[in-house]
C-alpha cells in the first residue's frame, strides 16, 4: 500500500486519538478516509462485502463529534441504496430503501460508511466460515478464523481497514470476534440500541455494539448509537449517558468469577491469560471471589433452542416472493418457487437452525423445547440477579479457545457452539458484556469478559478501561 | 328426516377492519380504494429489518369492542406469531393474539362472547385465471395496501341457531360497531367479514356434530344463505347414515354450491409464539376510562330508552338498529314530542313502506312535518287513510301536512250530518250486508266502510262510519 508513513502511523492511533488530531488541525479527514477506503478495498482478509468506490464529495466536518471519521458496518445493518446482504446469497445485491437506526445515528454525529463487513450468514455462526462470500481471515494468523459471526467487523478493525465497526452480538458475535482479533468488543443491554433495519437473527437476543481498537473507542460510539427508537419497540435506549472512561484502578471493586464458565473446557493458554488479568485486577484493588451461576451450564442448551426458534419464524420472510432471489421451480408451483429459492439460497447452517427451529416450535414439542427454554432463560437471569448482589461484576474467558484454524470445526456444529458458552449466558440475561484484550496466548490474542448488571455500561466501560491500560495489549499488532 | 329433525348451532368469527388512520403495526395511512401498492411501507412488505409497532388507536377501539360487548378487558396485551407460508403474508407469520385475547369472555344481544382480539390483516391476492383459486391460476397479483391493517376478530360462542338469528344479530352487530365509530363495517368493501362454525345433531339429542368452517360469506344475503345450504348438506350427509367431515368450506353465492378448502389432515400448524419484536402493552385504567367516556349510546341502550317513551317493541328495536330511522324519530320528536308511539309506527310501517330498500334519502318530508301529521290524526283533522295519502305527498315532494290536507280535500269529515247520509245510501245499497248486521254479525262492515270511504276519498274515519251505522241500524 502506497501510504504516507504520517497515515499509516494515524492508522494504528485509536478512533478517538484520531478525532482528536483531525480537530486540532493535525489530521486531515480526507487522507484518512481515503486511507481505510483504499485499505479495505485491498481487503486480504475477504472482511469486505462492499466498499465505497470514491470517497464522499464532502465529509462531515471536523467539528461534528465522530469528525468524518469512516466506520465499517456489518453487512446485516440495512444501509439505504447500498447491498445490505446479511452474508447471504437469497439476499445478494438487495438495496435496502432506508437505513437502520443505529447507522443513521452515526452518520448523524459526523461519521460515514466506507464498508460493509461480512459475516456469518444471517449472524448464525462463530467463525465467519458461514458466509455465502466466503471465509474471513484473521489478521492476527491468516490461516485462522476471526470469530463470528461478526468476523468481518473484527477483522477489518484488527487489520486497520477501519477505526472502528459495528457488530451484533446474538449470543457472543461481537465479543468473541473481538477476543479472537486482540479488540475491545461491547455487547450493551438489551435494547440500548434500535434493532430497526438490523436483519434479524433472533429478535429477543440481537444486540449492536462497537468493535474497536479501546475501551474508550467502545463508549464513543456506544454514546452515539444508543438511545430509545420509535420504531423499535424493545428499545428504551441507556439510563445515563455514556461517561468518557477514565478509570486506572479498582479500588472497592467486587469482581465475581463463575466457577461454571470458567473451570473445565478452558484451553490452558486461555487459562494462564485470565489468571494473570485477575491478578492485575487485584492489584488494582479489586477484590477476586469464586461465584456461582447454577444454571449457567444449562445457557447453550436453552440459546440453542431459543434462537433457531425465533430465527425460524423471522426468516421466513425471505420466500422469494417480494425480494431477494427468487427461483422457480420446473413445475411453475407457488410451493416448487419457495422450496427451491430457501433451499439454493440459505446455506447449511441457516437451514439447520430454521429445522431446530421449526421443531422446537412445533405442536406437541413447544413445551418440552421452546416452553422450557423459556423457563430456564428465567432461571439464569435470577442467577444473575442473585451474582449481583454479591459482586459487582462478573469476569470470564470470552472464549474457551483462541483463534482456531479455518476448517477446524466447520464439519461439527456442536464443537462450534460450544465455543459460545461463556458469552451466552449473558446474552439470555440480556446484560451488558465487553471482551477486553487479556495478552496473547501462542502468539494469539486472548479475550477478557467483564459483564454486569442491566445498564451498568459505565461500570464495565471504567473497569475494563483501568485493565485495558494496566495490561497494555497492543490492538494495532496485526496492522501492517 | 328434514332439516326441521336438527338442531342447529352456529357460532361466528367475525373480522372487523379497524377505521385506523394507520396501519396496525405500521406508519402507512390506510384507507379503502386507493391504487394498487400505494399505500405501502418497509413494514408493510416484511421488508428486512423492519419491526412492528403497535397502533395505540387500535387498541383503543379494542376496548370499546369489548366494552360494548360487556367483555373483561385483559391487563395486558401481548402478541403472538403465526406461522405459515403465503403471498399474501409477507413476513411469513400473521402478528395475531393467541392465549391472552385483548377481551372476552363477554355476552352480546343474547349471544355470549368467546374472546376479542387485534390482529394484522392480510394483503389482497388477485388470482388471473379461470377458477379464482391459486392452484391453477395463470399468475397471482398481491395488492400489500390491505397488509397489515388492523383487525378486530371477534369469536362468539355457539350460541345461535338458525341462519335467520345468525344475520339477524350480525345486523345488530354492525349497527353497534359502526354507532362506536371503530368501522365502516362495510361487506362490500371487506371492512366486515363473518366465517361461521356450524354442526347439526337430531333434534333434542343433545350432542354436538361434527363442525364445518365457512368461510367468507360477504353479504348478510349470503351469509343466511350459506348457512341454510350447508345446514341441508350436512342433513343430507346425516340422513344418509354417513357423518360430517371436519372441514374448512367454500360457499359460492353465484351457484351456491359449497366445496371444501382444506380438510383437518392438512391443518396447519401455525407454531404460535410470543413475538419477540414486541414487549407486553399494559392496559392502564386510565387506557379503559378513555375508552368508556368515547362510548357512544349503543344500539341496545338506545331501544330501552324507546321503548321507555311508550314505542311497540318491535318498532322501537327497528329504529335502534337502523340508527338513521332512530335519528328521524328523535329529531321529530323534538318537533313536538307528545305522540311517540304512533309518530315511530308512522316511520316504521307507513314511512320506510313507501321507500326502496328503507332508503331515507329518497324521502323529501322533513321530520317536523312527519311530528305535524301525527299530530292531526291523533286530533282528527284527518283520518288514518287520509294520513296515509297525505304522506305520500310527503315524500313525494315535502311539504306541510295541513297545506296538502287543505289543498286536497282530504280534511276528515267529523259529525253525523255529513257522514249519516252517505252511510245510509251504503246500507241501501247493500241490503245482504245490512240484513247480516242487523243479525249481530259485525265482519260484512268492511263493506259498508269501503264504500264510504270511495265516497268520501278517505276522508271518512273507520271507527266513526261504524258507530254511526250502528245508530242507524238500531243497534
Amino acid at each position: 500500500m502506497a501510504q504516507s508513513e504520517s497515515i499509516t502511523a494515524a492508522i494504528k492511533t485509536t478512533a478517538t486519538e484520531q478525532i482528536a488530531a483531525i480537530q486540532a488541525g493535525a489530521l486531515d479527514a480526507r487522507e484518512l478516509f481515503d486511507a481505510y477506503r483504499e485499505r479495505a478495498a485491498a481487503d486480504p482478509n475477504n472482511a469486505f462485502t462492499w466498499v465505497a468506490s470514491e470517497t464522499p464529495a464532502e465529509l462531515p466536518a471536523a467539528s461534528t463529534p465522530l469528525a468524518g471519521l469512516p466506520v465499517a458496518i456489518k453487512d446485516l445493518f440495512c444501509t439505504e441504496g447500498v447491498p445490505s446482504q446479511s452474508g447471504s446469497k437469497l439476499l445478494e445485491g438487495y438495496l435496502p430503501p432506508y437505513t437502520a437506526t443505529a447507522v443513521q445515528k452515526l452518520i448523524d454525529a459526523g461519521s460515514t460508511s466506507h464498508g460493509k463487513t461480512n459475516q456469518d450468514e444471517f449472524a448464525m455462526g462463530s467463525s465467519n466460515e458461514n458466509s455465502a462470500f466466503g471465509a474471513v481471515l484473521n489478521p492476527w494468523d491468516p490461516s485462522r478464523v476471526p470469530g463470528g459471526s461478526s468476523g468481518g467487523s473484527a477483522a477489518a478493525v484488527a487489520a486497520g481497514q477501519a477505526p472502528w465497526a459495528l457488530g451484533t452480538d446474538t449470543g457472543g458475535s461481537i465479543r468473541q470476534p473481538a477476543a479472537f482479533c486482540g479488540l475491545v468488543g461491547l455487547k450493551p443491554t438489551y435494547g440500548s440500541v434500535s434493532r430497526f433495519g438490523m436483519i434479524a437473527f433472533a429478535s429477543s437476543l440481537d444486540q449492536a455494539g462497537p468493535i474497536t481498537r479501546s475501551v474508550a473507542d467502545a463508549a464513543l460510539l456506544l454514546s452515539h448509537m444508543e438511545g430509545k427508537d420509535p420504531r423499535d419497540m424493545t428499545s428504551i435506549g441507556l439510563r445515563e449517558p455514556i461517561e468518557v472512561p477514565t478509570r486506572t484502578d479498582l479500588t472497592g471493586l467486587r469482581i465475581g468469577v463463575p466457577e461454571e464458565l470458567s473451570g473445565e473446557g478452558i484451553d490452558p493458554g486461555v487459562r494462564a491469560s485470565f489468571e494473570a488479568a485477575l491478578e492485575q485486577a487485584k492489584a488494582l484493588g479489586a477484590t477476586i471471589s469464586t461465584i456461582h451461576l447454577p444454571n449457567a451450564p444449562h445457557a447453550l442448551s436453552a440459546y440453542y433452542v431459543l434462537a433457531p426458534a425465533e430465527a425460524s419464524s423471522n426468516l421466513s420472510r425471505f420466500d422469494g416472493v417480494r425480494y431477494g432471489n427468487r427461483l422457480e421451480a420446473e413445475d411453475g408451483s407457488l410451493i416448487g418457487m419457495y422450496t427451491r429459492t430457501r433451499t439454493e439460497g440459505f446455506g447449511a447452517e441457516v437451514k439447520r437452525r430454521i429445522m431446530l427451529g421449526t421443531y422446537a416450535l412445533s405442536a406437541g414439542f413447544y413445551d418440552a423445547y421452546y416452553g422450557r427454554a423459556q423457563q430456564v432463560r428465567t432461571k439464569i437471569v435470577e442467577d444473575f440477579a442473585d451474582a449481583f448482589s454479591q459482586v459487582d461484576l462478573i469476569a470470564t474467558p470470552t472464549a474457551p479457545t483462541t483463534a482456531y484454524e479455518l476448517g477446524a470445526k466447520s464439519s461439527d456444529p456442536l464443537s462450534m457452539y460450544l465455543g459460545d458458552f461463556c458469552t451466552v449466558p449473558m446474552s439470555l440475561a440480556g446484560i451488558p458484556a465487553i471482551s477486553i484484550p487479556s495478552g496473547l496466548a501462542d502468539g494469539l490474542p486472548v479475550g477478557l469478559q467483564l459483564a454486569g448488571p442491566a445498564f451498568s455500561e459505565n461500570l464495565i466501560l471504567g473497569a475494563a478501561h483501568a485493565l485495558e491500560q494496566a495490561i497494555g495489549f497492543d490492538t494495532a499488532g496485526a496492522i501492517r | 328426516m328434514s332439516v326441521a329433525d336438527y338442531d342447529i348451532t352456529i357460532g361466528l368469527e367475525i373480522h372487523v377492519q379497524l377505521a385506523t388512520k394507520t396501519k396496525m403495526f405500521s406508519p402507512i395511512e390506510t384507507y379503502f380504494g386507493a391504487d394498487p401498492n400505494t399505500l405501502v411501507g418497509p413494514v408493510d412488505l416484511g421488508l428486512p429489518g423492519t419491526l412492528p409497532v403497535p397502533n395505540a388507536q387500535a387498541i383503543h377501539y379494542g376496548i370499546m369492542l369489548g366494552l360494548a360487548f360487556n367483555c373483561a378487558i385483559a391487563d395486558r396485551l401481548v402478541f403472538h406469531r403465526k406461522n405459515y407460508f403465503y403471498p399474501d403474508l409477507p413476513k411469513g407469520y400473521q402478528i395475531s393474539q393467541f392465549d391472552e385475547p385483548l377481551c372476552g369472555p363477554g355476552n352480546f344481544g343474547g349471544v355470549r362472547i368467546h374472546r376479542v382480539h387485534l390482529e394484522e390483516d392480510a394483503a389482497k391476492l388477485t388470482h388471473a385465471g379461470s377458477s379464482g383459486r391459486i392452484h391453477d391460476s395463470d399468475a397471482s397479483v398481491v395488492d400489500f395496501n390491505r397488509g397489515g391493517t388492523s383487525l378486530a376478530e371477534i369469536v362468539t360462542e355457539p350460541d345461535i341457531h338458525s341462519a335467520e338469528q345468525a344475520s339477524e344479530w350480525l345486523r345488530l352487530l354492525r349497527t353497534t360497531v359502526r354507532q362506536l365509530g371503530v368501522s365502516d363495517v362495510n361487506m362490500e368493501e371487506g371492512s366486515l367479514r363473518c366465517d361461521a362454525n356450524i354442526s347439526i345433531a337430531p333434534k333434542g339429542s343433545g350432542v354436538l356434530g361434527a363442525k364445518t368452517e365457512l368461510k367468507n360469506m360477504n353479504s348478510f344475503r349470503f351469509i343466511e344463505r350459506g348457512i341454510r345450504a350447508e345446514v341441508a348438506r350436512q342433513a343430507a350427509i346425516l340422513d344418509a347414515g354417513d357423518t360430517v367431515e371436519q372441514e374448512t368450506l367454500h360457499f359460492d353465492p353465484r351457484t351456491e354450491a359449497i366445496t371444501s378448502m382444506r380438510s383437518k389432515e392438512d391443518a396447519h400448524d401455525y407454531r404460535y409464539f410470543p413475538e419477540p419484536d414486541m414487549v407486553p402493552v399494559v392496559v392502564t385504567s386510565e387506557m379503559v376510562d378513555k375508552a368508556k367516556a368515547a362510548m357512544p349510546e349503543l344500539p341496545h341502550e338506545r331501544e330501552a330508552r324507546f321503548e321507555a317513551l311508550g314505542v311497540e317493541p318491535g318498532a322501537a328495536r327497528q329504529m335502534s338498529w337502523q340508527p338513521e330511522l332512530g335519528d328521524l324519530f328523535e329529531e321529530a320528536l323534538a318537533a313536538d314530542p307528545a305522540h311517540a308511539k304512533a309518530l315511530a309506527a308512522l316511520i316504521t310501517n307507513e314511512l320506510v313502506a313507501r321507500l326502496e330498500d328503507g332508503d331515507l334519502t329518497q324521502s323529501k318530508a322533513t321530520p317536523a312535518s312527519l311530528a305535524q301529521l301525527v299530530a292531526l290524526t291523533a286530533d282528527g283533522k284527518v283520518s288514518t287513510s287520509g294520513a296515509r295519502t297525505v304522506l305520500d305527498t310527503l315524500v313525494a315532494s315535502g311539504g306541510d301536512p295541513a297545506q296538502i290536507i287543505e289543498a286536497e280535500g282530504l280534511g276528515a269529515i267529523g259529525g253525523g250530518d255529513e257522514l249519516t247520509p252517505i252511510i245510509q245510501a251504503a246500507l241501501d245499497a247493500n241490503p245482504d250486508v245490512a240484513e247480516k248486521l242487523r243479525g249481530g254479525d259485525m265482519k260484512p262492515i268492511g263493506v259498508i266502510i269501503g264504500a264510504v270511504m270511495k265516497e268520501t276519498r278517505g276522508r271518512a274515519d273507520g271507527k266513526e262510519v261504524t258507530k254511526i251505522a250502528r245508530g242507524l241500524l238500531g243497534l
